[in-house]
């Protein structure tokens, strides 16, 4: 074992393959990494069969179909089938383009038991621009309709931001509309395309205050119909998240090449080496690898969250958001009030309320610089 | 649009939610429940009354038959029961 003495492993929950980058939307908050991988450098059907097989037999309950657009890969429903197969909930995260009545039958036929479908807006005019692709709305209403009517559970997510806010009222009536079971309503998290996008999307805190009300609002009024998730942002928190409920705790990340990651961000923290499935088992990976053990438990912690009664409740926060303001990854959260570095959260409020600019649409080999952290 | 909340009385039949799974978990050696990317692990307690959600069996019949072999008052397993099954109602993993 590489784990320090006194940490104990569980099996993990969950698998979120990230099957490909390719994808019909450019959202400029997209929680892909900046530099996004090529068709060619996609995993196989057969390997991805294998780690299927793998993550169940070390314990992994349900697996998240993602990317980019699973439904870009042609092997998708192949995927499906082995994903079930081998024991797991498969749960499909897309944006609907492209999902018609014909795949989505022969999806649930292999075995998908939920879809995930992201709507941008209420409406057509700033969803499309938000999703960076004319039409985008129509479909998805159109993927929605088919979903239902395949008898599938539908969970909506809605990503909110300064620019779509004002309609959150509008966008819960658009998921009880649609027919959804569940409505995620998630504050954009400030990493990748989203951080180089961070002074167009922070919300103000009037703007939060708000939106908190209307969800407390809605769930009462729709306690039994739709059930909503609320993802609060971390630029305005007083403690921090328990990012991926810990380090190395529950869940795994595989890339589209097969990198093997603790959460979808890791990869932006320098001097760690993550595994790939070529190389490793996920059993081995995740209980003897030494980048899954780094930031595990509690050992690594420094002052504030090491004598902190929280350090076992919320991890010390996020590690990537901790490296991409301070460029440290081992440092407390920003998001936590006791960090010597929340002033920087204090500045980036203070910057995304002085002016709203472009957006930088998520695309390949154009990657924008991250904003620099020292404000 | 929407209607009533769904509300739980002791006439009520209940089952799991279409795609919702209960099932035993050999590495966890404990039952779990499994639904839209939601992960239930119920208790000792809790695993009990699943069980003995059926589609048949009323409300009524589940807190009798939980009375008899817990030596309890309908009321204190009423108590322990009804809010339960509300909560997984309005979380859509349980349906009338």
């Amino acid at each position: 074992m590489t784990a320090p003495a006194g940490v104990s492993v569980d099996p993990p929950l969950a698998l979120l393959a990230e099957l490909t980058h390719r994808c019909p939307l450019r959202c400029p908050y997209c929680s892909n990494p900046l530099d996004l991988q090529r068709t060619s450098a996609e995993l196989d059907t057969a390997t991805w069969r294998r780690v299927f097989a793998e993550a169940a037999a070390l314990g992994v309950l349900q697996v998240h179909f993602s990317g980019g657009e699973p439904l870009a890969r042609r092997d998708l429903v192949e995927l499906v089938g082995h994903a079930a197969t081998a024991g797991l909930y498969v749960n499909l995260i897309t944006s609907g383009i492209r999902l018609d009545a014909d795949r989505l039958k022969r999806l649930v036929e292999a075995g998908l038991e939920h879809v995930q479908l992201s709507v941008q807006d209420s409406e057509p005019g700033p969803g499309d621009r938000i999703a960076g692709l004319a039409g985008a709305q129509q479909a998805k209403r159109q993927a929605a309709a088919v979903v239902r009517a395949a008898g599938l559970p539908l969970t909506i997510n809605a990503v909110v931001h300064r620019q779509n806010l004002e309609r959150l009222e509008a966008i819960i009536e658009l998921a009880v509309q649609l027919g959804a079971d569940r409505l995620e309503v998630a504050h954009v998290q400030y990493y990748g395309w989203a951080l180089a996008n961070r002074a167009a999307l922070l919300p103000s805190r009037e703007q939060l205050d708000r939106a908190t009300a209307t969800v407390e609002a809605a769930r009462a009024r729709l306690a039994g119909h739709l059930v909503i998730d609320y993802v609060v942002p971390d630029y305005y928190a007083h403690r921090p998240k328990a990012c991926m409920g810990g380090w190395g705790r529950r869940f795994l990340n595989v890339t589209p090449s097969g990198k093997v990651l603790p959460c979808h961000a890791a990869e932006t923290l320098p001097g760690l080496r993550f595994p790939t499935v070529a190389e490793a088992s996920l059993s081995e990976i995740w209980y003897h690898s030494p980048v899954f053990a780094h930031f595990r438990g509690t050992a690594w912690m420094a002052e504030p969250c090491r004598s902190c009664q929280r350090r076992e409740i919320d991890w010390g926060g996020c590690r990537c958001q901790a490296f991409a303001l301070t460029g440290d990854a081992a440092r407390t959260d920003p998001a936590c009030s006791l960090s010597p570095d929340h002033a920087l959260l204090v500045g980036a409020r203070a910057e995304a309320a002085a002016a709203t600019p472009d957006f930088v649409y998520r695309q390949h080999s154009a990657a924008p610089r991250v904003a620099d952290p020292a404000i | 649009m929407t209607g009533e909340r769904p509300s739980i009385e002791s006439s009520a039949v209940l089952s799991f939610a279409p795609h919702v799974r209960f099932r035993f978990d050999e590495t966890r050696k404990a039952w779990i429940v499994l639904a839209p990317e939601r992960l239930l692990l119920p208790d000792e307690q809790a695993v009990e009354i699943l069980r003995l959600i059926d589609g048949e069996r009323d409300v009524d019949a589940i807190i009798n038959e939980l009375a008899g072999r817990f030596d309890a008052t309908r009321e204190v397993i009423a108590g322990d029961v009804l809010p339960m099954l509300q909560d997984l109602v309005d979380k859509k993993v349980l349906r009338r």
